[in-house]
């Protein structure tokens, strides 16, 4: 799960890190009394959305006036702000923060993720701040400072202290860097995060060590004991299509192509979108209905891949296993009729009474094309929407 | 022969009270030795009781104690997993499979972590995983076990449904299986492919192996590179790769499989099996023929 900005800020605060003062907005008015109120002559007006990339998108503008910030935050509020990490149509802009300017001196980067090799917190710093990580991880790595974090003993001051030394905190600041460092990794590690980043972290020319962005996702399978976290969602920012099918228990993602899929199982959900690629079409979507494919999850599970313009035939590929093929079968005849479906249907199922469930298929009258493998399914639902 | 279970693999089934772990313990049990392999369970609140059969105990130590158990399969509910699998580990069983999908990842850190400094020998398989199975002789996880076919061919994979469709072809084509091992799909679990890659290559009854991955991490890519450097020609291994659509920066289902930060993708995967020396196919409806081809 994912939060604002302004979130992340709140969090890091809780765990001593420091962060500009500032106040989240959702009117224009509300932006310029804001302002008004944390004083100053400088205030950074910033779109809160949930992707990155924001500046260059337009999203962050540096006011010098109240009229300004007027301005300013009446051009990006409900502005479509696109940038590499929200698609070509962009995200619309809800919410900002406006907060007190900050007198920059050194912009580094700071931010921490589960390492996979190692299974254990990874605290990656570097001292070019500001700038895309990845863009340093791919020119010069040596930049990067890596700290992998001992879960009892979590991240010492002497690790903190050698790496503010080594991002070039400078001696006077270190105190307050190790703060920082320590800050971040608590709150990582008590909220249960996913990813925890502040790019840039600031050195001011007074010395203070500042955290300018904030960024923070959660592990979903954690939510359940972190009810303060789960009220940070905004539902605004996700897919309805996505939000509406966890509500079903099922796993569904948007994709760009023209065939929907519904699969059991994520492995083999990306197995079949991949064989669509394969005969040379594209995915509409990811769909795993999971282990117990009832009739009302493949009927919901069709709803949501119609809902989709772009949907010009659905494939199924049901390994059953244990799974009986009947059962799904009589699930697909269930959702073909009651969302009238008009568009082709490849159905390919393999398990336990499959030859009873390719009956039911067949019996049913409805043009349900049948499929002996994953391959067959997909050259027969390509074939159908009039690809290659 | 097998990796990790046999017919004379004992099995303690935590979670064996709620609906999934009694419907996975009486299709185990069905299965090939399953009534004489599955002889404990666990519940503190219904120690002393049985489930068909099979005694219920207080604890996984006493369960081996009195039922001489040396394995655990886990289908206790997120929250309490770990906990389990920290009870499995603490009775010094040899392997815990954990069936148990959905666990939070600082759980399994700390878990790891401590079964590290504690030097403990308990393999852990899983979690989120199908499970193990060794066909005609021990089936222990929610597989199922009729596609299944006794043979030499060995299968390890990270999802489970595609774990099955791989054994379902090789079943068609007449290749039968030694072991097939589901690995799970989250980022920080037990056995990875390397671990299980090197059993196979161990492995007498085994003579050649295919290995399913998918985006996210470096699973892949290590046990690839460590299959070039030890064991290049000694027993030939195909590979499939799921996720060449998968865009960056989503979820796809599995807790582990995410493209980040433009790792961990299909290509990177698949370029790095060929250059190793494991042949790849990108369709996944002929994983089995392909495996057929480096016989």
């Amino acid at each position: 799960m994912k939060i604002h900005e302004y979130q992340g800020k709140e969090i890091l605060r809780k765990f001593g890190v420091a962060t500009p003062r500032g106040v989240p907005c959702f009117s224009v008015d509300e932006a310029v009394k804001a302002a008004e109120n944390l004083g100053g002559k400088v205030w950074v007006v910033k779109a809160q959305i949930h992707a990155g990339g924001r500046g260059k998108g337009g999203g962050v503008r540096v006011a010098r006036s109240l009229d300004e910030v007027r301005t300013y935050a009446g051009q990006i509020l409900g502005m479509q702000l696109k940038t590499h990490q929200t698609g070509p149509e962009g995200q619309k802009v809800r919410r900002l923060l406006i907060e007190e300017g900050a007198d920059i001196k050194a912009e580094l980067y700071v931010g921490m993720v589960v390492d996979r090799v190692t299974q254990r917190v990874c605290l990656m710093a570097s001292s070019e701040g500001g700038m895309d990580i990845e863009e340093v991880a791919a020119h010069a790595p040596e930049k990067i400072h890596k700290v992998f974090v001992d879960p009892v003993a979590g991240l010492t001051d002497a690790e903190a202290d050698s790496v503010c030394r080594q991002i070039g905190i400078p001696e006077g600041s270190v105190a307050q860097g190790r703060a920082v460092l320590q800050g971040l990794y608590r709150a990582f590690w008590d909220t249960d995060a996913s990813l925890a980043e502040i790019n840039p972290l600031i050195v001011t020319h007074d010395g203070r060590v500042v955290a300018l962005d904030a960024k923070m996702n959660f592990d979903s399978n954690a939510l359940f004991r972190h009810e303060d976290i789960v009220a940070m969602r905004d539902l605004d920012e996700e897919d309805p299509a996505e939000i509406e099918a966890s509500k079903f228990d099922l796993s569904y993602i948007s994709l760009d192509g023209n065939i929907g899929c519904l699969v059991n199982g994520a492995g083999l959900a990306m197995a079949t979108m991949d064989t669509i690629k394969l005969f040379g079409a594209e995915p509409a979507n990811f769909l795993d209905v999971g282990g117990g494919a009832t009739t009302e999850k493949v009927t919901e599970a069709f709803k949501l891949m119609l809902a989709n313009p772009k949907v010009k035939g659905i494939l199924v590929n049901i390994f059953g296993g244990i799974m009986r093929c009947d059962t799904i079968a009589n699930g697909v005849v269930a959702a073909a009729r009651e969302t009238h479906l008009t568009v082709p249907l490849v159905v390919r199922m393999r398990g336990t009474n499959e030859d009873l469930g390719k009956e039911i298929l067949k019996e049913s009258g409805l043009p349900i094309i049948a499929a002996s493998d994953m391959a067959d399914a997909a050259r027969k639902i390509v074939a159908a929407v009039g690809g290659k | 022969m097998s990796i990790l279970i046999n017919k004379d693999t004992r099995v303690v089934t935590q979670g064996i009270t709620g609906k999934t772990g009694q419907f996975h313990t009486r299709m185990c049990k069905e299965y090939a030795n399953g009534a004489s392999c599955f002889v404990a369970g666990v519940n503190p609140k219904k120690a002393g009781e049985s489930f068909e059969d099979i005694p219920i105990h207080a604890t996984v130590r006493e369960a081996k104690q009195q039922q001489g158990v040396n394995a655990s399969v886990i289908y206790v509910p997120p929250p309490f997993a770990a906990a389990a699998i920290w009870e499995a580990v603490e009775a010094d069983l040899d392997l815990v499979i954990c069936i148990t999908e959905g666990i939070p990842v600082r759980d399994m850190v700390a878990l790891k972590d401590r079964m590290q400094k504690e030097s403990r020998k308990t393999v852990l398989c899983g979690p989120n995983c199908p499970g193990i199975i060794t066909p005609d002789e021990i089936k222990i996880g929610i597989m199922p076990g009729h596609i299944h076919k006794k043979g030499r061919i060995g299968v390890v994979s990270r999802s489970g449904t595609l774990t099955y469709e791989a054994v379902g072809q090789l079943s068609d084509l007449d290749l039968g299986q030694s072991t097939a091992v589901g690995i799970g799909g989250d980022p920080v679990n037990g056995l990875k492919h390397r671990d299980v890659l090197e059993l196979f290559m161990n492995d007498p009854d085994t003579d050649a192996v295919i290995m399913i991955g998918e985006i996210g991490g470096s699973d892949e890519e290590a046990a690839a590179e460590w299959y070039s450097k030890e064991c290049r020609n000694k027993k030939p291994v195909v590979g499939f790769i799921a996720g060449v659509t998968a865009p960056a920066g989503k979820r796809m289902g599995h807790a582990g499989a995410i493209i980040s930060s433009g790792r961990g993708t299909a290509q990177e995967k698949l370029a790095v099996m060929e250059a190793c020396g494991i042949r790849t196919t990108k369709n996944p409806a002929e994983m089995g023929k392909l495996l057929r081809s480096v016989l």
